[in-house]
């Protein structure tokens, strides 16, 4: 037998050590769309409760918007469930053509290649270009898909301090005798909000003949005065040799990412990419929501407008309470509570308040750095912030958070 | 060799800690400790082979010959014996 009772009791072992270190993440079940209303039922067989999502990836609101179900129906009807292939055999459709050339004009690049996934996006890119004789220099705060993918890759691997143009520098100098370089970082950090300093970085580049890979999946759609991301943001459309994007996120919110950049590196992902050559296309009743949500995001900033005025009336409520947050400008607003267990806790009370927003902690952010992320939505209004407010003032006050430094919370509840 | 270990624990130090962080000595532990994580080990290896003018091979560049400041100080002076 391939599984004994000795291997099963060495996992039970490994689960029951997760649940006492506190580190233990449970699913809840949603019945209804992703907005800022939800039905959730939670834990498993309980009643459904109806919550506000403060923490979805739902940036534009429009996961469940009329017009992408609309249009997705009618790329169902029009070209079918499923293609049955990869790409470069017989999974290509028109308008799987057409999103990439929308992706390219809205990024502001040379050529764009879809992918399953931006998680498949990035385990494939850098294999696909870049050889033993290469260096990647990463940000050590980029997303654990950007990590498999550098894991994948025979180029060296080196890292700077977070945002650290400084540190960059000097690993650029250390490396100047490798045949090339590229820098990675994401555009957005997805667990602190804060953004990447893309304008030094592509300084930086140019002086020391580096190329540069942006993850913008937490800024597609709404960073920047039209949504084009972060590059947009920082005044370098046109210089970012990579980005690698989701649909996941603001951009409709079903699946799908691609690579977009300089046509020669997309190229050599369409020839070698493994995600690209071994993985399933999209699907295109996804590709039809895609493309529907770029026509919106092309005729109008109002979505972006409204979210970047949500999250500022977020960030300061909480701030204005007393909660401790990461710096930063973003809808991602980490509220920050160091213990894990607090943040499991607290997430927890706030559920039984109304308020759906997830703890997280180790692996998910580094040990000690425990958190509630928060997330706004252009689908939120006021009212939702307003009452979510009350809840974490609420809960804040149970737990003894607002007014206290990060020394303080630590000492009250250890790290 | 004179000074090996202030020079190893100054690097790690500038390298890998932020400003908040706790103090290292020759024995903490960087990798299993979680301050060097096994990708920052090509930076210190690079750091090392400049510095001494040696090569280290990739197999014995392991996670547990990079686990402190003495370890690595041993790493060191056996490359640095084998030139002389």
């Amino acid at each position: 037998m391939a599984y004994p009772e000795k291997i099963r009791n060495v996992y039970q072992e490994q689960i029951k050590g997760i649940q006492n270190a506190g580190l233990f993440k449970q699913e809840r079940f949603i019945h209804s769309p992703q907005a800022a209303d939800i039905e959730v039922e939670f834990p498993a067989g309980a009643p459904l409760k109806k919550v506000i999502n403060m923490c979805s990836n739902n940036y534009l609101g429009l996961s469940s918007h009329p017009d992408v179900v609309k249009a997705a129906h009618e790329g169902l009807e029009s070209r079918g469930y499923g293609m049955s292939s990869v790409r470069f055999i017989c999974g290509t459709q028109d308008i799987h053509r057409e999103l990439e050339r929308r992706m390219t004009e809205f990024l502001g690049t040379e050529d764009t290649l879809l992918f399953p996934s931006c998680m498949d996006a990035n385990a494939g890119v850098f294999e696909a270009v870049l050889a033993k004789d290469d260096v990647m220099i990463s940000d050590r705060l980029v997303h654990a898909s950007l990590i498999d993918g550098i894991r994948l890759c025979s180029a060296m691997h080196d890292t700077y301090k977070h945002s650290d143009m400084a540190h960059l520098e000097e690993k650029l100098q250390l490396h100047a005798d490798k045949r090339m370089r590229m820098v990675i970082t994401d555009g957005v950090f997805s667990m602190d909000g804060d953004t990447a300093k893309l304008d030094e970085m592509v300084a930086l580049c140019d002086s020391y003949d580096a190329m540069l890979l942006v993850d913008d999946s937490h800024s597609s759609g709404f960073i920047g005065k039209t949504g084009r991301g972060t590059h947009e943001k920082c005044g370098v459309l046109g210089k970012i040799d990579i980005i690698t994007t989701t649909f996941g996120k603001a951009l409709g919110g079903a699946s799908g990412g691609c690579v977009s950049g300089r046509r020669e590196l997309v190229e050599m992902c369409r020839q070698r990419a493994r995600p690209y050559l071994f993985s399933n296309t999209i699907a295109p009743v996804v590709v039809s929501g895609v493309l529907k949500v770029m026509e919106i995001l092309s005729a109008s900033t109002e979505r972006r407008d409204k979210l970047e005025k949500n999250a500022a009336y977020w960030r300061k409520g909480l701030t204005e309470a007393g909660f401790v947050l990461r710096e930063g400008d973003t809808p991602i607003v980490p509220v920050m509570l160091f213990n894990a267990k607090l943040s499991q806790d607290f997430s927890k009370a706030l559920y039984d308040e109304g308020i759906y927003a997830i703890g997280f902690f180790f692996p998910v952010v580094p040990q000690g750095q425990a958190r509630i992320r928060t997330q706004i939505s252009a689908g939120h209004e006021i009212h939702h912030l307003d009452r979510a407010l009350d809840a974490f003032i609420k809960v804040g006050k149970k737990f003894n958070i607002p007014g206290k430094t990060k020394q303080e919370i630590i000492q009250m509840y250890g790290m | 060799m004179e000074g090996l270990k202030d020079v190893v624990l100054q690097y790690v130090t500038k390298e890998y800690l932020e400003d908040d962080s706790e103090p290292l000595n020759f024995d903490t532990p960087l990798i299993s400790g979680g301050i060097v994580d096994s990708f920052s080990m090509v930076s210190l290896k690079r750091f090392l082979e400049n510095r001494y003018n040696i090569q280290i091979p990739d197999d014995k560049a392991t996670p547990e010959a990079f686990d402190s400041v003495n370890k690595i100080a041993v790493l060191v002076e056996e490359f640095v014996g084998n030139k002389s």
